[in-house]
């Protein structure tokens, strides 16, 4: 990024605190996850205490049934929750990417069949399909990755089909043309560099989509083992609990899932903002 | 004419259909290790898993196994469900109004809100309103449908006692209606039962509730923004002008020509619906085709998963196709366009 491009982000955060705010959630989130296991007051997977305990100066989310320290789990399971979506959406996005810029770079055949694989995933409702692919290929963690980067996939190819496919013809891939270059150099020098920032963007927002559809997997007992730390899991687990009262285990990782939803929502919004000025609302 | 157009679209729709039935299958043969291993059981001995593999159609080409799967798919044979030792074509049928009746009841819930909440924000932006849709849709979407769920069932069951115990469609002492529809608000109508009426209304609100919830963030965005280019139009102007009340300006011009936009958005609701559907089911012990799904995936019994999968691939295709000739209903210029 240049000097130009910095000081152009920092004059659209300066107007737009909310952004500032949506930076300084993802700095925090980024910052449990790598260091909130060291952390924690107590071992995330082993009794702390007598089970189902209200919050206290001790436990300030609480006991679950088994009396672990629902504090702790919260914050050890950002590493996985935020760990799985980053993965998702980093496949998703190389792959994505490149198949869409490459559909819509060279268009005819390659256009057509990339649109149709698009839209056969785009038959299913995501998270049905989702499940399905989890439940073909085996309940592992790894395979819910795999799923959630699947069901993004269209939403990037189509997106990155369009912005290259308006770049086709652009003077300066008409330019390199005529410096005899080939066409996937061209792709891969002059259309893809140009899709980042846009596709930058995408990223941001479906972060929030991937951690609530690794979550919502891991809640109807996909992927995820217990007693892992994980915000979905630990929903499930204390959905039973909710009925005769103990509200603590399951709105502790609820809320943590909120918020890590909102944060990339928001930042998704703000690079927006930053990068395509025309769609700001 | 109409005739025309809904064959046309039935027949644009066909390759998506092919599609879908392409990936169940694909989904089917992809099971975990081998299948016929895992038929057979973890004592059988190598002869009764070649036996198993041979009966499965398992040691033929991925061709053949296709057509012998789309001839089982003709016959309507989804295979049976270990767990319930039923066929899954006909678990699937008995289950399904239960999800269609909670899905339409979300929908009906999710528009109504919206559009509302859409329509009220744009008549006065950036009023309290206004700001009150903002907060909404940028909340909304952040949602866990599974953990709204929780949380009504806790405010409204454990802390007021409002509403009954989260567990199916009934309360352990009604029996449902007779069998019409399958959908127990409408059956228990048709047959008059006040009762088993109030019962079903009662068990179903949350879960729609929850659900819908879900939706009224994307539906009261769409809706702001269309009502507010619509309002700013020169018709609206000219309505406005000729002295029409402010109630038939918003309601009979503005709002039907800003509905448009929303009803396209409506595939996309649907998709978040469906999904979603499958936690709020679980949440709320619902006996509908999700929660079916999500208990035979924890007994790793895959052909419920794969009919489920496959009936979800179907009825969202069909419901995209209702979406678009809905559309074309409500917008006549398309005829000229398509």
């Amino acid at each position: 990024m240049s000097a130009a491009s910095l000081a152009h982000a920092r004059h659209v955060l300066s107007g737009n605190p909310v952004t500032a705010l949506a930076f300084g959630l993802f700095a925090l989130l980024v910052g449990t996850a790598i260091l909130g296991p060291a952390l924690v007051p107590f071992d995330p997977i082993a009794a702390a205490g007598p089970a189902l305990q209200p919050p206290s100066a001790r436990h300030p989310f609480g006991t679950d049934a088994i009396g672990r320290d629902v504090f702790s789990r919260v914050i050890a399971a950002t590493r996985l929750d935020l760990g799985m979506a980053f993965a998702a959406v980093a496949i998703v996005f190389a792959c994505g990417t490149l198949t869409g810029a490459a559909a819509g770079f060279f268009g005819g055949w390659t256009d057509r069949i990339i649109g149709r694989l698009a839209d056969t995933i785009m038959a299913f409702p995501l998270f049905v399909l989702a499940m399905g692919i989890v439940a073909a290929l085996g309940n592992t963690v790894t395979n819910i990755v795999i799923a959630t980067a699947v069901v993004n996939f269209p939403l990037y190819v189509r997106i990155a089909r369009t912005e290259a496919s308006t770049r086709r013809g652009a003077g300066y891939v008409e330019a390199a043309r005529l410096s005899g270059y080939g066409e996937a150099h061209i792709l891969f020098r002059e259309i893809l560099p140009n899709l980042l920032p846009i596709m930058m963007v995408q990223v941001s927002l479906t972060l929030g989509y991937a951690i609530l559809n690794c979550a919502g997997l891991s809640f109807i007992g996909l992927g995820v083992r217990p007693p892992a730390p994980e915000w979905g899991i630990m929903v499930a687990e204390g959905a039973s609990a909710i009925i005769s009262g103990e509200w603590w285990i399951a709105l502790f990782p609820g809320l943590a899932l909120m918020i890590a939803v909102f944060t990339f929502n928001l930042l998704g919004d703000g690079l927006r903002d930053i990068v395509d000025p025309r769609r700001r609302t | 004419m109409m005739l025309a157009v809904i064959a046309r679209r039935l027949a644009a729709a066909l390759p998506t259909l092919a599609g879908v039935v392409v990936v169940t299958f694909l989904l089917t043969r992809a099971l975990p290790g081998d299948p016929a291993a895992y038929f057979a059981g973890p004592a059988a001995t190598r002869e009764a898993v070649e036996q198993i593999r041979a009966q499965l159609g398992l040691d033929r080409s991925l061709g053949m196994q296709f057509l012998g799967y789309l001839r089982e798919l003709a016959r309507g044979d989804l295979g049976l469900s270990i767990t319930t030792g039923q066929p899954v074509l006909s678990d699937i049928v008995a289950r399904l109004p239960a999800s269609a009746e909670l899905t339409l009841l979300a929908l009906l819930f999710a528009a109504l809100a919206g559009i509302s909440l859409g329509v009220l924000a744009a008549l006065r932006p950036n009023g309290w309103l206004d700001n009150l849709c903002r907060v909404i849709a940028t909340l909304g979407v952040c949602l866990p449908a599974f953990f709204t769920g929780l949380l009504l069932i806790y405010v409204f069951y454990y802390l007021l006692g409002w509403a009954p115990a989260p567990l199916g469609r009934l309360n352990a002492f009604a029996a449902p209606p007779p069998h019409v529809t399958g959908f127990f608000l409408i059956d228990s109508l048709l047959a008059g039962q006040g009762e088993t009426f109030r019962s079903a209304l009662a068990q179903i609100l949350l879960p729609a509730l929850s659900l819908g919830i879900f939706a009224v963030a994307p539906i009261a965005r769409i809706t702001r923004g269309s009502m507010l280019a619509v309002m700013s139009s020169d018709f609206i102007r000219a309505a406005r002008a000729h002295g029409l009340s402010g109630r038939t300006v918003v309601i009979a011009y503005a709002l039907r020509n800003a509905l448009l936009p929303v009803v396209t958005t409506l595939g996309m609701v649907f998709s978040f619906l469906l999904g979603a559907n499958v936690l709020i089911e679980k949440v709320f012990a619902w006996p509908g085709i999700g929660s079916y799904a999500v208990e035979a995936l924890i007994a790793s019994d895959y052909a419920p998963v794969q009919g489920f999968v496959m009936t979800m691939g179907f009825l969202y295709v069909l419901l995209n196709l209702a979406i678009d000739l809905l559309y074309r209903v409500i917008d006549p210029r398309m005829e000229v366009t398509a």
